[in-house]
């Protein structure tokens, strides 16, 4: 059982880095802001959730796992909310020029 | 190499690229990110002593950790009082230099020399 | 090269990366940010030093709160002319020597450290059963050291007596300036009113578990500092007039505290800042409580900057 935990574990984090080299490859490969905001925030979200879902099995306690899940909703809420405020400012930006 | 040894390497070169930052650059602000830099490879250099001190079953010793903490906002303090005094500066006399010798226009038109 | 050596030189490649862009930026802006994500990384070197507490300093004070005051600073200080002559080839060679210089004498000091090198943490151990703590560092800084932690209190209270009387005459008495721009963006509305609760539950929560974990006063201070910051960027409430009298109570409140507890020593236990056995945690945490006070009034003080604006009747 152990065993397939820990495989779980190692698949969900690879998986989860690989979103978050996906999310760094749009930073530096789109054309323009917008497009690279928009490829880092889908990328990087999915990762940590993929991150966290394998690190679950490996929590302390149930109290840890959840934990780790408040961790996950509070930086979606953050990135999204700066995500939000960029995607603005940007286009103010566009608008003005 | 323990993960102290490489930390600690990095601290050194921490502490040089700050000294170097804050020696040459002359945006203020930016002199007080070299600052803070430097301080930082500092305190690297106290967390490695504390790693070091792992004696039996500690893994750490704890008082240069505290030290490092205390230093942390002591320093943050620090950069605040130097943002309020470079932000008064900028408001009297339009431009932010170090220089003693630079021309410093007050609003009323004095000038120094 | 095993794992954790191969983790460990990444991230010290990356760490001096950041911190090779932070002094090399051309524009402030820039530079800031990759000194965020610089003390962010570091905070992860903390942690391979076996230093959770100060990671979370570096990360919550060192990288977070510096972060916000030197972007504030950069935004409000705006264009400014190119105030100096660059330097010229023979001072940045000079700087260049010294620093070198510098840094090999700090790689030398760290490899010829003393080995078995000595240490205070058995002793630090052997009296933790007394304090009631289960966090080694917390005792530290509240306990064995806790004259030190008190006049860093008063740092701090002074640091924010220095940047108050920055201001002008005629400001004295009145508000900073606002945090925030005048017609907040609803995101971040919508974000300080459903995080700043739940921060200050993290916030509280982070100092009363650091008696046995790690964390402590200093981290759960600077989170609800964080909160009551982000709460006045979202323009959802104003920096307080600096001559008011519960902020001015709740600035001192921490040293205040402190003080008087050490004052009582000499009372309740026998010596100055001595507390009495059997009942240390309690003390411990009461002294804890004013401190986190202190701390999440102080930091955002400090961030705000002096008054701009008169104070009216």
């Amino acid at each position: 059982m152990s065993v397939v935990l820990d495989l779980f574990t190692v698949l969900a984090v690879g998986l989860g880095v690989f979103f978050f080299l996906a999310g760094t490859v749009a930073l530096l490969r789109f054309p323009d802001s917008l497009s690279r905001l928009h490829g880092l925030t889908k990328a990087d979200n999915l990762g940590l959730g993929l991150v966290v879902l394998g690190l679950i099995p490996r929590a302390a306690s149930p109290l840890a796992a959840l934990k780790l899940i408040v961790l996950w909703a509070l930086v979606q809420l953050g990135s999204a909310t700066v995500a939000q405020m960029i995607g603005g400012a940007l286009r103010r930006r566009e608008e003005i020029e | 190499m323990s993960a102290s040894t490489i930390a600690g390497l990095t601290a050194a070169v921490l502490v040089g690229l700050g000294l170097y930052a804050l020696i040459v650059n002359t945006d203020p602000l930016k002199k007080l990110l070299a600052f803070n830099l430097l301080g930082s490879g500092v305190f690297l250099v106290f967390g490695i002593v504390a790693r070091r001190g792992a004696v039996g079953a500690f893994p750490f010793d704890p008082i240069p950790q505290a030290m490092v903490i205390t230093g942390i906002v002591v320093a943050f303090a620090a950069s605040a009082l130097a943002v309020a005094l470079m932000l008064r500066l900028a408001k009297e006399s339009g431009r932010i230099t170090l220089d003693p010798e630079g021309e410093t226009k007050l609003d009323n038109g004095a000038e120094d020399a | 090269m095993t794992l954790f050596e191969a983790l460990d030189f990444s991230l010290a490649a990356i760490v001096l990366g950041l911190a090779a862009r932070t002094i090399s930026a051309r524009r402030v802006f820039g530079a800031v940010v990759a000194y965020v994500a610089y003390g962010l990384l570091l905070a992860i070197v903390w942690v391979r030093l076996y230093a959770p507490d100060v990671a979370l300093t570096e990360a919550a004070i060192g990288s977070g709160v510096t972060g916000v005051l030197l972007i504030s600073a950069s935004t409000r200080l705006g264009p400014l002319p190119a105030p100096d002559a660059p330097p010229g080839a023979a001072l940045k060679a000079g700087a260049a020597a010294l620093s070198a210089l510098v840094a090999g004498i700090v790689a030398a000091a760290v490899l010829y450290l003393p080995d078995p090198a000595p240490s205070l943490a058995p002793e630090a151990d052997a009296h933790l059963a007394e304090t009631g703590l289960g966090n080694a560092v917390t005792a530290v800084l509240i306990a064995y050291r806790s004259f030190d932690t008190m006049l860093e209190k008063v740092v701090l209270v002074l640091a924010v007596a220095g940047v108050w009387s920055v201001a002008p005459d005629r400001f004295w008495g009145g508000a900073p300036a606002p945090l925030g721009p005048a017609a907040p963006d609803a995101a971040l509305v919508f974000l300080a009113r459903v995080i700043a609760p739940i921060g200050a539950v993290i916030g509280v929560q982070m100092f009363w578990v650091g008696a046995d974990e790690p964390g402590g006063a200093f981290q759960g201070g600077a989170i609800l500092a964080a909160m009551w910051m982000i709460v006045m960027m979202a323009r959802l409430t104003e920096p307080p007039r600096i001559s008011s009298g519960w902020l001015r109570l709740a600035l001192i409140a921490g040293p205040g505290v402190f003080l008087l507890a050490g004052l009582a020593g000499p009372v309740m236990a026998g010596s100055f800042f001595a507390f009495p056995p059997g009942f240390t945690k309690p003390v411990i945490l009461f002294i804890e409580a004013f401190m986190v006070l202190s701390i999440a009034v102080t930091l955002p003080l400090l961030v705000a900057g002096p008054p701009n604006r008169e104070a009216r009747r």
